[in-house]
């Protein structure tokens, strides 16, 4: 039952990261890809309205995790104490930058919350791809199951690291750059003419760094972490993971030559679940690992909530989504198409 | 208490106090949104929907800072409070994690159609986006209280391994008879934040003579609905939360009325400074009698002072509670005032010239939200010293491993940030409010235009 929900939960996030991720990207690139301020009105026309529902998956599975994890949700939330309230207020910055700009009329103001958008949109990138690094990596948990750690202590991993260190710092680059790219491969299915060509640009630009970025990454996790290997060669079934890493960046790069815009972007969507699923194909049954000592992991079996609870939610759940995932398919329709060049008004 | 406990506290109590200053207004306006929106089908007359599109202006811009400062609060169960979170996930995890999936999904689905799609819909339609949005914030509402109500009146769990709590019924948790009175009560809450709201900016334009014929709707919905709200805010929820909560928490009921010592026949104390060290009221202006009788329903009955339990159990802090309590009630008592005054010159058809009564309608906006306020700090400061009443005092609770200096780092951090989106909003409402309703366009504002696909 337990194990149902470590696979419901991963599949949450890697929804949260697929449909967020393209406007984290957008908001990471569209200082440099609009030149002028119609271009960036017409880059965040192209998020404007399904933005806030996709941070929902954010919300949702946090909750989720509350009630089926009780443990991790505790130990996790409280030792990442100061990493995620800074989390927290990116969030605030980027949400009232995106959507308090419109009501300004002056062009200092719309320039002002930009830059908001734009500097939430990448840090929060950036830290999302350090908050699962550590998460691989593994942190400090004592006999009590919990820990504390500081935001940094000498970059180097070990025994008692710090939120930032090398390894972080990589996956947090990565998540940058593999979300600028999903936001990148977003745009060009939403806008059309020069704004088109410049976002074509950037987007075969990224292209190469996102591929050098995800072998050095994966390569520095099995160094870092051997443990995770093991559960590729007991099972080898999770090898369609890393398959899927790689056939994705090649499609990628294939669909992008051919022009085809809907499947650039399903290739980009398929990638990050590849890379997601496969990390959390790696840590199952763990959920948590700990650098101190294995026997004071955070696991499935030691953090999950009572049967019954987790019975129960099983039927609201499934209930809860299907309608949410009605309203996604409803409101993307609503908003389907091009975003004209100019404000219509 | 420790350093370490108050600044958690203060760290929770800032940042949810400030948060509910937007969505009692998202709740109650969204009401309001559908009546507008409903009266301009049935008369088919097109200054409903202008109306209406006034309000969801203001609503949009509310409805934000709701969203960004509520995420903190699902946060802050996690990262302030570990130990509770950990020993009562499984239960209030439960409506937590329902609040994501039955209204969240809802609400930010259907607002986007609501704000940005009226042209491309039809009224009907349209109308239907407003309801599912309130119906969204409504839902949301519930969940929220559910999570509040069993941490005042826990019902539906067993004790699990390490004292921990596990759901043994999720009906009863649901249906907790805490969270249906206190759901009633705070709703009711919620739209009277929302009508003086309304009917204020309606006495604002009447006063200044611009947007008259906006102005009148907007005073015509507004007292109307909140003449309705602010009655059915005293009686019958106010005074069932009252009675219930004699029963149940009746430490809770002793502070809040400042009765020290039990006593047959207990007053009503309308004002008043309570002495905790001499455990009396000073410069008392009492009912006698009447404390009984609301709470048990006749004039004699016994009602159990503060000396009655020991002072462990006491609410920590009993001035606060004191003063909380006989802020909302007083308030309240106001509400109902005020909004009869105008219902019966609205009805009489003099409200809009009565430039007297007008005056205390505008004057009295801000109101509402300080009395919503101070009932959530009577019921929270109340609940002390449990986090979970009873069972889990509030001490035991915090993180374990975070100092005091981290705490107090975040607490000033939210601090700032809200003090920056304070007057962000002000000056955007301010904006709205002084552009006008009239010539309202459809919003097609620069996240939303049109697609070149239509």
């Amino acid at each position: 039952m337990a194990t149902i929900w470590f696979w419901l939960v991963a599949l949450m996030l890697t929804v949260y990261v697929v449909l967020d991720g393209f406007d984290l990207g957008v908001g990471a690139l569209h200082f440099i890809v609009g030149r002028s301020r119609p271009e960036r009105n017409t880059l965040l026309r192209t998020i404007g309205p399904v933005w806030d529902g996709n941070e929902v998956w954010l919300i949702a599975a946090g909750g989720t995790l509350y009630f089926a994890f009780p443990l991790l949700y505790a130990a996790a939330f409280s030792g990442f104490y100061l990493p995620l309230m800074i989390v927290l207020w990116l969030l605030i910055l980027r949400g009232i930058g995106i959507e308090l700009r419109e009501h300004f009329e002056s062009d200092l103001w719309q320039d002002f919350f930009d830059g908001l958008f734009f500097i939430g949109s990448g840090l929060l990138a950036f830290f999302l791809g350090v908050a699962l690094a550590n998460v691989i990596r593994g942190v400090p948990i004592g006999p009590d199951l919990s820990f504390f750690l500081p935001l940094w202590t000498n970059f180097r991993t070990g025994a008692h690291p710090g939120i930032l260190d090398w390894y972080t710092v990589l996956g947090g680059l990565l998540a940058l750059v593999a979300l600028a790219e999903h936001g990148a491969l977003y745009l060009l299915m939403k806008t059309d003419g020069l704004l088109r060509q410049r976002v074509r640009r950037v987007a075969q630009r990224l292209s190469g760094p996102l591929a050098g970025l995800t072998a050095a990454s994966l390569l520095a996790t099995i160094w870092i972490r051997p443990e995770s290997v093991a559960n590729y060669l007991r099972h080898p079934i999770g090898f369609v993971f890393p398959a899927g890493v790689t056939a994705a960046l090649i499609l990628m790069r294939l669909f992008m030559r051919r022009g085809n815009d809907a499947m650039i972007f399903a290739a980009s969507t398929a990638y990050l679940a590849a890379m997601l699923l496969g990390a959390a194909f790696g840590l199952d049954p763990v959920l948590m690992p700990s650098t101190l000592n294995a026997a004071q992991d955070i696991t499935i079996a030691n953090a999950q909530a009572a049967p019954y609870g987790l019975t129960v939610g099983l039927v609201w759940w499934g209930f809860g989504i299907a309608m949410a995932v009605a309203y996604f398919l409803f409101v993307y329709r609503m908003f389907r198409g091009r975003v004209q060049a100019s404000p219509s008004h | 208490m420790t350093n370490r406990e108050l600044f958690d506290r203060l760290h929770f109590a800032f940042t949810i106090s400030y948060h509910y200053l937007y969505p009692q207004l998202t709740m109650g306006l969204a009401l309001l949104i559908v009546v507008l929106k409903s009266l301009g089908l049935r008369r088919d007359d097109s200054r409903y929907d202008d109306a209406a599109r006034f309000w969801a202006r203001i609503f949009g811009i509310n409805f934000v800072m709701g969203v960004v400062t509520g995420i903190p609060m699902e946060f802050q169960f996690g990262t302030n409070w570990s130990e509770f979170s950990r020993l009562t996930g499984s239960v209030i995890g439960q409506p937590l994690a329902m609040e994501g999936a039955f209204s969240f999904f809802l609400e930010s689905a259907f607002l986007g159609l609501f704000l940005f799609r009226e042209r491309r819909l039809s009224r009907w339609a349209h109308w239907g986006t407003a309801v599912a949005v309130m119906a969204g914030s409504w839902l949301s509402g519930y969940f929220i209280i559910v999570t509040d109500a069993w941490m005042q009146h826990p019902v539906g769990f067993r004790m699990g391994p390490g004292g921990s709590f596990d759901v043994s019924s999720f009906l009863q948790l649901l249906g907790n008879p805490w969270a249906l009175i206190q759901y009633a009560h705070t709703m009711c809450g919620a739209v009277v934040t929302a009508s003086f709201v309304v009917s204020g900016v309606g006495a604002l334009y009447m006063l200044l003579r611009r947007h008259q014929e906006y102005a009148q709707i907007f005073l015509r919905v507004g007292v109307t609905v909140g003449t309705i709200a602010s009655i059915l805010q005293v009686f019958p929820t106010g005074d069932l939360h009252g009675k219930y909560m004699a029963r149940h928490q009746p430490v809770t009921t002793a502070a809040m009325e400042g009765l020290f010592q039990t006593e047959k026949g207990a007053p009503i104390v309308l004002v008043g400074q309570p002495d905790v060290q001499q455990q009396r009221i000073d410069n008392p202006v009492a009912i006698n009698d009447l404390l009984s009788f609301l709470a048990y329903g006749t004039p004699r009955a016994t009602v159990q002072g503060l000396d009655a339990y020991s002072r462990d159990q006491w609410p920590t802090n009993i001035s606060i509670v004191y003063y909380a309590y006989h802020i909302m009630v007083g308030l309240g008592t106001w509400f109902v005032a005020i909004m009869l005054a105008a219902a019966v010159f609205l009805w009489r058809g003099r409200l809009f010239v009565t430039r007297w009564l007008l005056w205390p309608l505008m004057l009295s906006v801000p109101l509402p939200y300080i009395a919503n306020i101070a009932g959530w700090v009577t019921a929270e400061t109340g609940r002390q010293p449990w986090i979970v009443y009873g069972l889990l005092r509030t001490a035991a609770g915090y993180s374990p491993h975070i100092s005091t200096g981290n705490v107090l780092f975040t607490l000033l951090g939210f601090m700032g940030m809200y003090a920056v989106l304070s007057i962000l909003f002000l000056l955007l409402v301010w904006n709205v409010i002084s552009a006008g309703p009239e010539n309202e366009q459809p919003c097609i504002g620069s996240t939303g235009a049109p697609v070149a696909a239509s």
